[in-house]
């Protein structure tokens, strides 16, 4: 009995850490989401550039990965700065028959960004060791491992930033205005398509936060990028698009239904549920999404 | 709409495709027509609801597969020739469309998009988990009866010119017009009387069923299907969309095109660039969807401008 | 003799009520015009009789049959067509096309459809426009467009929202021209506008409206006197 609820607790704790890291990756996507009112396929391959920066910096420099990701968001946050200024963002004077074409534009540049890292890296699984990669803390009975805290701790306060910013500066109220109502910001004088690119760096920059926080705990493959779409997506839709509190609360559920599936149920059709979920809160909690279907 | 040009061209089309392969006899490149032909029929099918209506479909390998393992698991279980799966694999695909269609239809633009990958995504998931109905991740392997690949490209062209001709009699018809309003706006659409949801199950079950059949060849041409193979998301519904991205939304030949272009290039790709080629097509994608964001088929017009643009400019330059 | 007829319609979003308790009854043949400052619930109306959103209250009938239950699809079948605000041609589709997709109504042929969009085209003056993509179109003509596509339908009531809102002067009048023949032909009309100038011309009756209920309703003069109307156009000072 003790040791089941030994167990159980851990099992919480692991899991709202993991959902920490990643609301900071669905943030990302939520503010693009938001401002530029389309689909981002290409947000994990995002996250997974980020960790490959943090990766090079680790192995071949021997940077920590929570001093690499100081380096690789500004690297992110310019590419995605140029992303949305030169490819997504000329879009929007292209007639096309799909009104989709910016969504499918995303999955060409994720193709890219995948394929782009297999040439240099291979499909190798890889990952970063640190010294205190397998160290773990102890709460009571609970082992808990050291990356979790860390990652969890640094997420929480770049969350914590993140709402300062999107609140108190003037920066951060544009985005927020250009999100709420693009033709009224711009007639308050927003710059929206330089709010937009800033918006789309900021994400992007968000993804390699993520990204680099998870390194110690993720095998790194090309291919990686998908799981961080998918889970991004559930949250941001679970959270109610747009919104930054509802992604952090939406990724703290998806840890913890995550890491309480993978103890509980069997592996196989864990999956499915989520995606059944998905389909659910798409159909019935349409919060945010009626906004983005209006546009 | 059926004017003389396009029949000419639909007349020389019928022609070539039939006595390519008496001209191109080495068993790759005939293999590779093969190919062709399931994708362009692939692509068709996904164009009539996709294209047509408007309705952009991320979940088509759900289709797809089930078509395959109709006839893969005709073949496991009950030990009857896969060949009957061209007629159970598209009823099939049909039958799963009714409720994914009554799912997906209530959702519009990207969510839609969303609802049919995520759905898509179910199918493989199932796929792989059931393993005592479908063999899981071993996936099936058959023993195919048939090995000249002639028989195989002239039955594959037999299903894409069915295909072509169903979906070129649906476009030009009241369901055709009907179809296109819903895509350019529902609400004006239904303020005409259009019942929307119907018409968008009219576009859905033969694209479901074409979709299907395909599958069913693939599964009877390839011999070896496992749900990641047929139920793939990036490699058949994702690409599905690319591939007639690059032929023309919402044209005739665009899909058959797309396919062709597709298939050749990726094989000339993996030849040349050897690991680069899908890197490569990547920087295509992109690059059509932001100059021909309506394939080639579909801006002709701007393709011939530039063309006579630079004519202009050489005439002018010497 | 009535054609139409609405019985205490309400419409509330959330807290907020767009159209309170209206009831009104329109003649076969007549012109009806329902005016009110911009957001007082007109649009509201019409998206309630199309069917884009249920009803909250009340009922609805058209020829003697209750029709506020129907899907919106119906709507038109059963005979009412209906125009936008915010005009929305299908963009990639011509002028004849579009008014096509409207004939397709009453008709499987497309030969038929095209010999009735055709009618209709020379009727609306598009005719040197048929072959247009609608995307191309100027203002003026998409609005005329979107009168076409509704006549296409062959409805017995026609609901026309804002149809001279951003027209000159002139292509004003080439509208309300079109209006009256198109009444001529026997088609009721009910017509939403803000601008009273147009109203008074062409109604045989207004409804004047205000935060979604009704503020007067009669002949167009008597209206045009009524101190609440004069209210709430000009504000209190004028009343």
């Amino acid at each position: 009995m003790e040791d089941a609820w030994i167990k159980f607790g851990q099992t919480v704790i692991c899991g709202i850490l993991l959902g920490g890291m990643y609301s900071l990756i669905a943030i990302g996507m939520t503010l693009i989401m938001g401002v530029m009112k389309i689909i981002n396929l290409a947000h994990g391959a995002l996250v997974m550039v980020g960790m490959y920066v943090t990766y090079i910096c680790s192995t071949n420099y021997g940077i920590d990965p929570y001093i690499g990701m100081f380096i690789a968001m500004p690297v992110l946050f310019l590419l995605g700065c140029l992303i949305q200024k030169y490819m997504i963002n000329r879009l929007v004077e292209v007639d096309s028959i799909l009104p989709e074409n910016q969504v499918l534009l995303t999955v060409g540049i994720m193709l890219v960004l995948t394929e782009g890292i297999r040439l240099f890296f291979k499909s190798d699984y890889r990952s970063v060791v640190t010294s205190y990669s397998s160290n773990t803390v102890f709460l009571g009975d609970m082992s808990i491992s050291v990356p979790l805290v860390i990652g969890f701790i640094i997420a929480m306060t770049f969350t914590f930033l993140l709402h300062m910013f999107l609140t108190k500066t003037d920066l951060g109220k544009s985005i927020r205005a250009t999100s709420q109502d693009r033709d009224a910001a711009v007639f308050m004088g927003v710059n929206s398509s330089k709010i937009t690119m800033i918006t789309f760096g900021l994400g992007a920059a968000l993804a390699a936060a993520g990204g680099s926080l998870l390194l110690p705990l993720f095998y790194l493959f090309p291919d990686v990028g998908h799981l961080f779409t998918a889970k991004s997506f559930i949250i941001t839709i679970l959270g109610g698009l747009g919104s930054t509190w509802g992604a952090a609360i939406g990724g703290l559920v998806i840890g913890l239904s995550e890491s309480l599936g993978a103890t509980y149920i069997s592996m196989g059709y864990k999956d499915v549920v989520g995606l059944v979920m998905f389909i659910l809160v798409l159909l019935f909690l349409p919060g945010g999404i009626r906004s983005l279907v209006k546009r | 709409m059926l004017n003389k040009k396009n029949m000419l061209m639909t007349i020389v089309f019928a022609l070539i495709a039939l006595v390519l392969p008496l001209v191109i006899n080495a068993p790759y490149q005939q293999h590779i027509l093969i190919l062709v032909l399931i994708w362009a029929t692939i692509g068709t099918a996904w164009n009539l609801l996709s294209g047509y209506a408007g309705q952009v479909s991320f979940g088509h390998a759900a289709f797809f597969g089930v078509g395959a393992y109709s006839a893969g698991i005709l073949t496991l279980h009950y030990s009857l020739s896969p060949w009957w799966g061209l007629i159970l694999g598209p009823v099939m695909s049909m039958l799963i469309a009714l409720p994914i269609g009554a799912i997906a239809f209530r959702l519009r633009g990207p969510y839609f998009a969303l609802a049919t990958l995520a759905l898509g995504e179910i199918f493989r998931l199932v796929f792989l988990n059931m393993t005592e109905f479908t063999n899981g991740a071993k996936g099936i392997l058959i023993m195919p009866s048939i090995t000249s690949k002639i028989i195989y490209y002239y039955a594959g062209l037999g299903m894409l010119a069915v295909t072509l001709l169903v979906t070129y009699l649906i476009v030009h018809s009241k369901i055709g017009y009907y179809l296109v309003s819903i895509r350019e706006d529902q609400d004006a659409a239904t303020s005409l009387g259009i019942p929307t949801t119907l018409y968008k199950n009219l576009a859905l079950l033969p694209s479901a069923f074409f979709t299907g059949l395909a599958g069913a060849f693939y599964m009877n041409y390839v011999a070896f299907i496992d749900p990641n193979i047929v139920f793939n998301l990036t490699n058949i519904s994702i690409m599905v969309i690319l591939v007639v991205m690059l032929g023309g939304v919402a044209t005739t030949w665009g899909p058959t095109i797309g396919a062709a272009l597709y298939i050749i290039m990726g094989e000339l790709f993996r030849t040349t660039l050897g690991s680069a080629n899908v890197l490569v097509f990547g920087v295509l994608v992109c690059l059509i969807i932001m100059f021909l964001p309506n394939g080639i088929a579909g801006e002709l017009d701007i393709i011939k401008r530039i063309a006579q643009r630079k004519k202009a400019g050489l005439s002018g330059g010497v | 003799m009535s054609i139409f007829e609405t019985r205490g319609i309400t419409k509330r979003f959330g807290g907020l009520t767009a159209v309170n308790d209206l009831t009104f009854t329109v003649n076969k043949g007549e012109i009806f015009g329902i005016i009110g400052p911009n957001g007082s619930g007109k649009t509201t109306v019409f998206n309630m009789i199309s069917r884009f959103f249920p009803i909250t209250a009340g009922e609805i009938y058209f020829n003697d049959k209750r029709i506020d239950t129907l899907p919106a699809h119906e709507i038109c079948k059963i005979g009412i067509g209906r125009t936008f605000q915010v005009v929305k041609p299908l963009r990639r589709m011509t002028v004849q096309e579009n008014v096509m997709a409207g004939a397709f109504l009453r008709t499987g042929s497309i030969s038929k459809a095209r010999q009735k969009a055709e009618e209709i085209i020379n009727f609306c003056n598009l005719e040197n426009y048929k072959f247009r993509a609608s995307k191309g179109l100027p203002i003026p003509l998409r609005k005329r467009l979107e009168i076409a596509r509704a006549l296409a339908t062959e409805p017995q009531l026609l609901l026309l929202d804002e149809t001279c809102a951003g027209l000159n002067p002139k292509e004003s009048e080439a509208a309300i021209e079109l209006i009256r023949r198109i009444r001529d032909t026997g088609i009721t009309i009910i017509i939403i506008e803000h601008i009273m100038k147009v109203m008074m011309g062409i109604s045989d009756r207004i409804l004047a409206i205000n935060f979604g209920k009704e503020i007067a309703m009669g002949k167009p003069q008597e209206v045009a006197n009524h101190p609440e109307v004069i209210k709430a156009y000009l504000g209190e000072a004028y009343a």
